[in-house]
């Protein structure tokens, strides 16, 4: 065991290397400029603007950039951001609780109501209650979340007056009241990614469950006389579980990235909304900050998820 | 330094002004609470120092903590801010050759800090926007400032290279915002954008800094030290990101917010918010005009590696006839009307604002036949049956650009509907903003200009707009010798045009400059150098429960901040 972590590890860091050079070759051919907007102002001259691109570091040859950013943020300096005055660093910090609260607690709860339905409907399956389930579920994997979270809008905000539609981050919860408006904003825009990612979960789950339930063990746990609960905890779930965990745990890492079009939706201020102002102002310390900790965590997770199996599985030993 | 005065916006909009005080509907759900407001801005502040931002959204957001000497109002006046009464050349303020500007500046006034705020920070301010080392972003009004001097601690003193016509600009409107010195002048040089004072700043208006998170939002509380009356507000909160859309139905539809800046959406989509009765819109008409550029060279020949070479004359764009073809062609009513309502009005000059200075000459006129019996005329016709027009072999076949915004897109298919009905071949495109008005060597910049016809706004921060003027000036035209960073995009050069250009920059008599302004902007329509489209507003939605609103095309649309209450 010890020695096959320590071989994932190694790979890890020259697959993570190369990750790092492609984004930032992207990023760096990419057109756009991050002194677009300072270009566009007529009061910077040529001398200026040379100046802020020194000041920036974009003077220097791209391998010499990428060494400088990479030799950074190996110490934990991920630099100063083009477009914000304050560091990398702080900007993400500042952003995580969010994204972590709305986009966390909105996939816990798509577990949570995954497990049971999808197991539910492997059981029940072709019943009217399958066909309901699987109904609700393809309608929440083919409606886009922009378009789910505007109809939420429009009927718990605009018509019932229930809920805000707007996302406020500083509030400070120091009493039930802060708790019960941080929990009335928090609604929405959880509902709205937890529809989606129930649904994908869910038909996850229940054709797993399905691949085990014809298996012969199956009927060898029934014909001992196993009560059902019996059958479906310590059998079939602990085998249908592998690729499941599998799936959740390539997900956790997207946690991180917050909600692009639903952070968008709401005005939830999170990694998902910073990544794509960064994207669209160039912002390339920022861009480069959140997509390699986004790479850093995939793969992290994808060997969290390979040990699991080992725990899940007694049978996959690794040596 | 001799740069033109203009700034591009890529997605604003803008209108006739609004009765902006409060109407119906007195209780609304936000207004519960009457102590705080919330300002909705769908592009979310990252700064705080309006001179290192070149972005209105930033600047909307210093305003209510930093202030300039003074700004111009609604009726395009000066209104005294800091300054304790207006130069003028009666009081003595501005010396009779124009070569000097005197302020007095109000007595009293202390930084949010405490400290007292002196005409060593306006001093201070000057050195810090003009340090090239800072990358300041508002520098072009100081460019003809030969030295700012401190008097005593309440009078500044600046001195002009020659005598000017503008003395009014420096120190005025959102690029004149002083800076307090013991705050900066640890900072000054390279290492300004790392200034603590970027994301706190301390000011001398209303209100300071309570949070600020960058590119989300902003909280302000009354400044204790502000020299006046008490803000009516104890918090303003300022919440950036999402849409304009959004926005304005927070405000005029569920009542969350009581103030969403620049709405551009569709007419019909606003007037559906609007139904709610819980606000309404403000329109506060600007200088900014959406306009169609012609490019007068030709982009399909390369001359010394570059395209659009200003000696290569364009195959049919060069033809006087041809241009006012198109310019007959096209519906600009539609446009306004469908695409702008309230927010637009039909343009027919180059200098749209101030009144003052526009021209009542120009009056637009759409007439397709006409427009095709002026092709016919220059000898144009359609000679091998393709449908499109041609002469000595040349097709006459047009690329239209602009940046990707829906509106842009849709004025774009209704210009191509136009002119193919004349017999033009047209191919639309559209660059995204940030390269489209980003690094000027990219050849999809504005300033390249590698199409035939391009579609955007611009617009003068000042109602003095001596610098916009030079956009159409031969020392302007952008080419590969000066990296493509000037701003004549179009390669128009007019002797004629230029000779009033030099009067104008010694003209300090009104009477005289106004005639200059209306001669300069009927020369270049009459010679169609460009076709103006669309005069926009700014819109704002407004719960109806604010009260004692007050807006200037300006200065940001928070200057009078501290003024407005909630009922």
């Amino acid at each position: 065991m010890g020695s096959y972590l320590l071989k994932r590890i190694l790979i890890a860091i020259p697959t993570l290397i190369a990750i790092s050079m492609v984004i930032y070759l992207v990023l760096a051919l990419a057109p756009g400029d991050p002194l677009g907007e300072l270009a566009n102002s007529p009061s910077i001259t040529p001398e200026i603007r040379e100046n802020i691109r020194r000041v920036l570091g974009l003077d220097q040859p791209i391998h010499i950039r990428y060494v400088k950013w990479a030799t950074a943020f190996i110490t934990g300096n991920m630099g100063y951001s083009f477009v914000n005055p304050v560091q990398v660093s702080q900007l993400i910090l500042q952003r995580l609780p969010t994204t972590l609260w709305v986009v966390g607690s909105a996939y816990l709860v798509s577990v949570l109501i995954a497990f049971p339905l999808g197991i539910l409907s492997a059981l029940k399956r072709h019943s009217w209650l399958d066909n309901l389930i699987t109904t609700f579920a393809f309608a929440g994997f083919s409606i886009p979340p922009f378009f789910t979270g505007l109809i939420f809008i429009i009927f718990f905000s605009v018509w019932l007056g229930w809920l805000p539609s707007i996302y406020d981050s500083t509030l400070v919860i120091t009493d039930l009241g802060g708790f019960v408006t941080q929990a009335k904003q928090s609604i929405l825009p959880i509902a709205v990614l937890a529809l989606f990612q129930t649904a994908v979960l869910m038909r996850y789950i229940r054709a797993a469950v399905i691949e085990q339930l014809n298996m012969d063990y199956v009927r060898t746990a029934y014909a001992k006389g196993l009560s059902g609960w019996q059958v479906m905890t310590r059998h079939i779930l602990r085998n249908a579980l592998v690729p499941v965990v599998t799936l959740i745990a390539l997900d956790v890492p997207a946690v991180f990235t917050g909600a692009l079009v639903t952070e968008q939706v709401f005005r939830v201020p999170g990694i998902g909304s910073l990544l794509i102002d960064s994207i669209v102002r160039s912002d390339t310390p920022v861009v480069m900050a959140i997509t390699f900790i986004y790479a850093i965590l995939i793969v992290l997770f994808n060997l969290l998820a390979d040990i699991l199996y080992g725990v899940l599985d007694p049978r996959i030993r690794y040596s | 330094m001799g740069l033109v005065t203009a700034t591009f916006v890529t997605a604003c909009n803008s209108q006739p002004t609004a009765d902006s005080s409060d109407s119906s509907a007195p209780t609304t759900v936000s207004s519960a609470n009457a102590k705080e407001l919330k300002l909705l801005y769908w592009q979310a502040p990252t700064t705080l120092n309006p001179h290192l931002s070149p972005g209105t959204k930033d600047r909307e957001a210093a305003s209510l903590i930093l202030e300039p000497l003074a700004a111009y109002n609604e009726a395009e006046e000066l209104e005294p801010i800091l300054a304790a009464e207006i130069p003028t050349l009666e009081n003595g303020g501005i010396s009779a050759d124009n070569t000097t500007v005197t302020w007095k500046l109000k007595e009293g006034v202390k930084w949010s800090d405490g400290e007292p705020f002196t005409a060593e920070d306006v001093v201070f301010t000057y050195q810090f926007i003009t340090n090239g080392e800072v990358g300041a972003t508002s520098g072009e009004f100081y460019g003809e400032v030969q030295s700012v001097e401190a008097v005593d601690d309440l009078t500044v003193k600046i001195t002009f290279n020659r005598a000017t016509p503008t003395p009014m600009n420096p120190f005025v409107g959102g690029s004149g915002m002083i800076l307090p010195e013991h705050l900066f002048k640890d900072f000054l040089g390279a290492q300004a954008r790392s200034a603590p004072g970027n994301t706190a700043p301390v000011g001398t208006n209303a209100f300071q800094v309570k949070e600020f998170k960058p590119g989300d939002t902003i909280i302000y509380e009354p400044n204790p030290n502000f020299r006046g009356e008490p803000p009516a507000f104890s918090t303003v909160e300022l919440k950036g990101g999402g849409d304009a859309v959004s926005a304005a139905r927070a405000v005029l539809q569920t009542g969350e917010a009581d103030y969403a800046w620049n709405i551009q959406a569709e007419p019909a989509v606003i007037k559906g918010l609007e139904a709610n009765a819980r606000g309404e819109m403000a329109y506060v008409p600007k200088p900014m005009m959406e306009r169609i550029y012609i490019n007068f060279s030709d982009p399909n020949k390369e001359v010394n590696g570059e395209t659009s070479q200003k000696d290569t004359p364009h195959p049919f764009l060069s033809e006087k006839l041809v241009r006012e073809a198109i310019s007959l062609a096209i519906d600009r009513e539609t446009i306004a009307e469908q695409l702008y309502g309230e927010a637009g009005s039909v343009a027919t000059n180059f200098l749209v604002s101030p009144e003052k200075y526009a021209s009542p000459n120009t009056r637009y006129e759409f007439d397709l036949t006409k427009a095709a019996q002026r092709l016919d005329e220059a000898g144009w016709k359609d000679t091998n049956g393709n449908g499109v027009r041609d002469k000595n072999g040349v097709e006459m076949e047009i690329l239209f650009t602009s940046s990707v915004n829906p509106v842009r897109q849709k004025s774009q298919e209704i210009i191509k509907q136009n002119l193919e009905s004349i017999g033009m071949s047209v191919e639309l495109k559209s660059v995204e903003a940030g390269v489209y008005f980003g690094d000027s060597t990219n050849p999809d910049s504005v300033n390249r200009f590698n199409s035939d016809l391009q579609l955007f706004a611009f617009d003068s921060e000042t109602p003095e707009p001596d610098s916009y003027m030079e956009l159409y000036a031969c020392d302007q035209i952008s080419q590969k010798e000066n990296q493509w960073s000037k701003e004549n995009s179009s390669r128009y050069c007019n002797p004629e045009y230029d000779a009033l250009l030099e009067q104008l920059n010694t003209e300090t008599d009104l009477a005289k400059r106004t005639a200059l302004f209306v001669a300069m902007n009927d020369l270049l329509i009459e010679d169609v150098a460009l076709i103006p489209l669309v005069r926009r507003s700014d819109a704002y939605a407004l719960a109806s429960s604010l009260t004692n609103l007050e807006f200037t095309p300006w200065a940001a649309s928070t200057w009078k901040l501290n003024e407005w209450g909630k009922t």
